[in-house]
């Protein structure tokens, strides 16, 4: 192919994925110039007919085309992805959780990646999983509750926070403040000794047995180390490299811990990525789970419909779900919303606030019986007089 | 945020690029729109920040499409509105 040759594809009004297609066919091939026009032409025009047409209605195809295959779902799917023992939810309630775009994931997961130092090792790749793993204090040594003194022992077992990587002074330090902090439990003193790696806990009401039962209870499980969401978290080797699967998702403190790949690192709670990485992240994100989630059912649903989806959710700034309190509670028709839910206080609303229907979508006009602004219906014709 | 982590280098975090007047003058003639018909992105999302846009600027945005290879869309930076 000649130096020109390329330039024109590279030039022509197509999708960079087609000229890459072009290149590569074409690629080390004598063709000659007559030919290369007819095969840019047919390209061209293949290409053109491929493109939505003016007045199309894509929201409604991209509704029957998930929709349908949707009703093949399983109902009710719990996964084990993969050997690791972790679950995840899957099948319909996912794909309802993405497009409602819940706070929260049912079952919050995360993908952590490592940096190349550590992802090669696995020893390492335990290292930082302690890092991130929530451990309570009772993992880490023996508590027991002296009934006779109303105060409660803690003795740290240093062989295992050697092993941990975490220092006895630091927590001596934190296991107290967390009480207090997270468990919001602060009725009682401490007194601490680095040297012997002992804390001792004492209730203030000196005098009730339910209170030290009550903080023995908030000792032993007071998170020492780790993140605080997240409960699990399992090494596996993926194609070459340890990769850490958790329980529980906090995307912004994995971000801080060393060794963590923050370029990689994802989460399948769609609204902490947008948080933590924006809303073009999001969007990449649902297109992702919505698609994976198809996907493992072994339905095949087009990538178009579900970008169509996503596009709308992201549209103003932030994930906005499909229903009532997002996409279909803000649209500008009256008798479009009233359509879709809760009539009656749509109306009413609107009748209170003098609200004026356009009647410039497709269900407005359905209601009231006029045609629809769709395909052959959008064109409207305006006849001069022959004189 | 930390020091550590720049969004715009996460796989998922498509490229940003804060568009200059006239670039946004050609945008609106060639499609016929005004800047409200645009998508939103609020001035306090990570990748506004990282490229330090303002309110009312108008972004570009370069992605990885699984259709078309690469797409370019385009954002306008608006307030955060209060709840």
């Amino acid at each position: 192919m000649l130096p020109e040759q390329e330039k024109r594809i590279s030039d022509a009004d197509l999708t960079e994925k087609t000229k890459e297609q072009l290149l590569k066919y074409l690629n080390g091939r004598d063709i000659p110039a007559e030919q290369f026009d007819t095969i840019l032409n047919r390209v061209r025009e293949e290409y053109q007919k491929t493109r939505i047409e003016a007045c199309e209605a894509v929201g409604i195809i991209a509704a029957q085309s998930i929709g349908e295959p949707g009703t093949q779902m399983t109902m009710r799917t719990f996964h084990y992805a993969g050997v690791a023992e972790i679950n995840v939810t899957l099948g319909l309630p996912r794909l309802i959780e993405i497009m409602d775009a819940r706070k929260e994931p049912s079952t919050p997961t995360m993908t952590i990646y490592l940096q190349p130092e550590y992802s090669g090792d696995r020893d390492k790749a335990r290292e930082v999983s302690w890092q991130i793993e929530a451990a309570p204090l009772h993992e880490f040594g023996d508590i027991t509750i002296d009934m006779e003194n109303m105060q409660i022992v803690v003795h740290l077992n240093t062989a295992v926070c050697d092993k941990r990587k975490i220092a006895v002074s630091t927590i001596v330090e934190t296991a107290p403040r967390k009480i207090r902090d997270r468990r919001h439990y602060r009725d009682f003193d401490y007194e601490n000794n680095d040297q012997d790696a002992t804390i001792v806990f004492m209730p203030k009401n000196r005098e009730s047995y339910q209170n030290l039962f009550q903080l023995a209870e908030h000792v032993r499980n007071v998170i020492v180390q780790g993140i605080d969401d997240i409960e699990r978290v399992v090494v596996r080797k993926e194609s070459g490299e340890y990769i850490l699967y958790t329980e529980g998702s906090n995307l912004k403190d994995v971000f801080d811990v060393d060794g963590v790949d923050t370029t990689r690192t994802r989460t399948n709670n769609i609204s902490e990525i947008s948080q933590v990485l924006g809303i073009e992240a999001a969007r990449n994100a649902i297109i992702h789970e919505a698609l994976a989630t198809l996907n493992e059912q072994g339905i095949a649903v087009d990538v178009r419909h579900i970008m169509l989806v996503a596009d709308m959710m992201c549209m103003e700034g932030e994930v906005k779900q499909i229903g009532r309190h997002g996409i279909a509670g803000e649209k500008e028709s009256v008798l479009s919303r009233a359509a879709f839910e809760v009539t009656v206080n749509h109306l009413l609303d609107a009748a209170v606030a003098n609200e004026v229907d356009e009647l410039s979508g497709v269900t407005e006009n359905v209601i009231v019986g006029q045609p629809i602004q769709l395909g052959t219906g959008d064109v409207k014709l305006i006849a001069k007089p022959m004189n | 945020m930390s020091t550590g982590l720049n969004v715009l280098d996460h796989v998922m975090v498509p490229d940003h690029k804060i568009m200059s007047e006239e670039e946004v003058g050609s945008l609106f003639s060639t499609y016929n729109i005004s800047n409200e018909q645009l998508p939103k992105i609020y001035h306090d999302d990570p990748a506004v920040k990282a490229i330090s846009a303002k309110v009312g600027d108008v972004i570009r945005i370069i992605r990885h499409s699984h259709t078309a290879g690469r797409a370019e869309s385009y954002r306008l930076v608006i307030k955060r509105p209060k709840k």
